[in-house]
């Protein structure tokens, strides 16, 4: 058994201890918009935030995050309100979407901490996330607008 | 295959659905099998097949049932908008959802009437089709409202969802559902004048999916969660071709969550309540192979083999004139090879499936792209008739072609391992990363060898072309019955350059590893090919690369439409920053005409950068010209992203990529600044799924001669 929290609810899931809290999420608890892209870290469809910081859930066994404040993209808003999401529905950046929560919870923990990050700074932040569409001039845009406050 | 002879005479009809709403259904002539589907309630009468394509509720809500499948390149917002169109609809109105598996109402004319999405077909396909939908549909409500307030039809309007009457009347969609729906459909609606479109061509319309893709809560296969579900996991064979020769399953079965373990053809599945455990199970099985027909080359050896082949005369692909003759007589030859290698789709949604088999059938959902030849498929594997395959289409996390499975290959997985179970639960079959990148259905790896002769003026008398590698399509229904794969040479086959004699000759090369399209198909090596050796000959000539190409296109407006506006935008010709330079292709595929010019700097480590690519595409009338700029962006990303990085390599018949980490894709620090140009058009729509991608990787290496003086022939390439 493990206990996390997860968007501000404490949840226990009958998990083995080295079960990734991505799946843990997914299969455990519902929480599908987090993905699953290559299970190895390379990807970052799986990314979350673990006490604030962007993680890649697939690379944290259940056990390490015993305790601990996850937010995932349904934590980010319950309709799409987030600044972020907001910037991203102006961008229109999605295409598949698959990668795309992954893409928002980066980058909403890029902002929380640089409210106005320079393009080096979004690619420090970003080039963990993969977008097999391209969509990744519309991602920085819409970072700028998010930043910008103007797609609020 | 060509576009349906339907006309909108023949086909409309509409049906009440009771308490939902209005349904406008068209009938397909010759399909007389009655069918029941949502939607359908027989008040149309119970003689003809109906074919719905939306549904609008009596709360406004406009839903389309989209025939074509979204995978990211807009579909759904395509059908929407064409509907909408004609409905006047208020956008905000409008959702879709993946019509399911039934190609009698959701056939696609330019695949011969089965259903499914490729080939850059969507809008191309249903343009009018669902124009006519929209427009018929309107006509009900405008009926329905003059009825009801007792004026004429033509003093009725619609405008955004709302029902008007000049003299003040007004009710929105909702309140008029139920009247519409028990009224005769009008024949021959008119459609729109181009000048009155509120929507096609216009800027500012949202994706229909976007809200969905920035909240998490688009369902992909992925996220199918039924009653009673199992989770599986495939253990496969390291080679292709090779079979299960034994496996010990005790360690496996031992694993917490674990429920069965099956033999199926390919391998051994590991069935457990969650995917983790289902993992773990296959982590735990041993399996022996028996490799004795399996795959057993080297990609070096592979290559190998394609340049002897080279040498030989292969079928014959397309052509005119004598071009060896001309050859023989030219001043000046030019000669170059270019070599491709495999590559996986490595889509980001790795392959997927829900099966659920039981007496009465099977049921699928995924992110179903041929509907009706998985349907077959599955329907041969259990003894049913592909009507009894009900499918389910999702949103897929990306295709680039893969999902369009030749074989059914997943598909057909999952339901092997659903039927050995024999429980009739459902089974979500998840291939990891390393499972999708190592199953085969590549980009077959490639051999070109091309050679001209140049006359006086420096411009090709003569162009032989030899093409060697593994068809693309060869094995499916699109193959030809007889004749090269017509895939391995399109684009050259048909060369829009004007060269007076020309020779293209095809290798169908076999082997064990499976192949099929991979975005834009045929296109993806051979407007390398072409575009890097017009480039080449152009510079031979000494001639500017614009200017050279120009005068070969004398008689193809399209093409030197794009050209000519690519490099105007581009500033072709004008200086540049020290330290870059630029390279330019134009390419048609799919009928849409595309025209890229890339602007390419080294970085201090001798890696390739590509600074900014400047497109121009035409693709007739433009629709949705935002998914339109966005499917330009994403052909060039993954274009890119294939050219600087993209490698699928044998050893002894092993793929040495496996995820990731050695199969890397572009990243956003390399992703270049992108302008997209439009041409204004009349002409037919066209598709954008595909054509922006074949243009851009001999663009970037032709701005790498030019800023290095290096020709690059063999892909992948990421500079010094």
């Amino acid at each position: 058994m493990a206990t996390i929290v997860v968007n501000g609810e404490r949840r226990t899931v009958d998990a083995d201890p080295d079960t990734p809290l991505l799946w843990v999420l997914r299969d455990l608890l519902g929480l599908t918009g987090t993905k699953y892209g290559c299970g190895i870290g390379q990807c970052g469809a799986c990314t979350v935030h673990l006490e604030g910081e962007a993680i890649r859930s697939c690379q944290y066994p259940v056990s390490s995050v015993e305790g601990k404040k996850i937010t995932t993209i349904e934590g980010l808003s319950a309709d799409g309100s987030h600044p972020v999401q907001k910037a991203w529905i102006a961008a229109q950046a999605p295409q598949c979407g698959y990668c795309q929560s992954g893409q928002i919870m980066s980058a909403a923990a890029l902002l929380s901490k640089t409210p106005k990050p320079t393009d080096e700074q979004i690619d420090a932040a970003m080039q963990g996330n993969l977008c097999r569409c391209g969509t990744y001039q519309r991602i920085r845009k819409a970072i700028h607008l998010a930043a910008e406050g103007g797609a609020a | 295959m060509s576009q349906s002879t339907v006309t909108r005479r023949d086909f409309l009809r509409a049906g009440a659905v009771a308490g939902t709403g209005l349904t406008i259904a068209l009938w397909l002539p010759g399909c007389s099998k009655p069918a029941a589907s949502a939607g359908d309630t027989g008040a149309a009468g119970g003689t003809f097949e109906p074919n719905a394509f939306l549904t609008i509720g009596a709360d406004d809500s406009v839903t389309i049932i989209s025939k074509h499948m979204e995978m990211g390149q807009g579909a759904y917002t395509g059908m929407a908008t064409l509907v909408a169109e004609e409905l006047d609809a208020d956008w905000s109105k409008v959702k879709v959802v993946g019509a399911p598996g039934d190609a009698s109402k959701y056939g696609n004319a330019l695949f011969g009437g089965i259903q499914g999405t490729g080939g850059s077909s969507s809008v191309a396909e249903a343009f009018t089709q669902m124009r006519q939908a929209g427009a018929t549909a309107r006509a009900l409500l405008v009926a329905a409202a003059a009825a009801t307030w007792n004026v004429p039809a033509a003093e009725v309007t619609v405008e955004n969802g709302v029902v008007k009457h000049k003299g003040g009347k007004s009710a929105r969609f909702g309140e008029l559902v139920a009247k519409a729906a028990q009224l005769t459909p009008p024949k021959d609606v008119p459609l729109k004048d181009r000048a009155a479109f509120r929507y096609i061509g216009k800027d500012g319309l949202p994706r229909t999916d976007v809200l969905a893709k920035v909240t998490g809560t688009a369902t992909f296969t992925q996220d199918v969660k039924l009653p009673g579900m199992l989770t599986a996991v495939v253990a496969r064979a390291p080679r292709f071709g090779a079979t299960v020769k034994s496996f010990d399953d005790a360690k496996a079965k031992a694993v917490k969550g674990v429920r069965a373990v099956v033999q199926v053809p390919g391998g051994v599945a590991v069935v457990a309540d969650h995917f983790w455990a289902a993992k773990k199970g296959r982590d735990a099985l041993t399996v022996e192979w028996d490799s004795a027909k399996a795959e057993r080359r080297s990609s070096d050896a592979i290559l190998a083999e394609y340049r002897g082949l080279a040498a030989k005369p292969g079928e014959k692909a397309g052509g005119r004139g004598d071009a060896a003759g001309a050859l023989r007589g030219a001043k000046k030859t030019v000669e170059a090879t270019y070599t491709f290698p495999y590559l996986a789709h490595a889509s980001m949604e790795p392959l997927n499936c829900v099966a659920q088999v039981s007496a009465g059938g099977c049921e699928l959902w995924y992110g179903a792209q041929i509907h009706t030849g998985d349907q077959m498929a599955v329907a041969g594997v259990l003894g049913i008739k592909p009507e009894q395959v009900k499918v389910n289409s999702l949103y897929a996390g990306g295709s680039f072609g893969r999902r369009a499975a030749k074989g059914s290959d997943y598909v057909l997985e999952a339901v092997h391992i659903a039927k050995a179970l024999g429980t009739g639960a459902p089974v979500k079959l998840v291939w990891t990363r390393e499972d999708d990148m190592r199953a085969g259905n590549y980009r077959p790896a490639m051999l070109h060898v091309a050679r001209a002769g140049l006359g006086a003026d420096g411009k090709p008398v003569a162009w032989v072309h030899t093409v060697v590698g593994q068809g693309a399509i060869a094995g499916s229904g699109f193959a030809p019955p007889k004749g090269p794969d017509p895939s391995s040479s399109e684009g050259i086959s048909d060369l829009a350059y004007a060269v007076p004699n020309l020779s293209v000759q095809v290798h169908d090369a076999k082997s064990p590893v499976p192949v099929q399209w991979w975005r834009s198909v045929g296109h993806t090596h051979t407007a390398f090919a072409k575009e890097c050796f017009v480039d080449e000959c152009a510079h031979a000539a000494g001639q500017d690369p614009v200017a050279y190409r120009l005068a070969l296109l004398g008689s193809e407006p399209r093409h030197a439409g794009v050209l000519k506006l690519a490099a105007e935008k581009a500033g072709w010709g004008t200086p540049l920053p020290a330290g870059r330079a630029r390279g330019v292709a134009v390419h048609q595929s799919f009928n849409t005409y595309v025209a890229e010019v890339a602007e390419v700097s080294k970085r201090p480590d001798g890696s390739l950068k590509v600074e900014r690519v400047v497109c121009a595409v035409d693709c007739g009338v433009a629709v949705n010209p935002d998914v339109i700029r966005a499917q330009m962006e994403s052909g060039i990303a993954y274009g890119l992203g294939a050219m600087l990085h993209g490698a699928i390599t044998l050893k002894d018949g092993v793929v040495q990529q496996a995820n990731f980490d050695t199969f890397p894709s572009l990243r956003l620090t390399e992703m270049p600044v992108v302008e997209v140009h439009i041409v204004p058009s009349d002409e037919k729509p066209t598709g954008v799924g595909e054509p922006g991608l074949p243009p851009l990787a001999p663009a970037v290496a032709n701005a790498w001669y030019a800023l290095t003086g290096t020709r690059i022939r063999d892909l992948p390439f990421k500079g010094a």
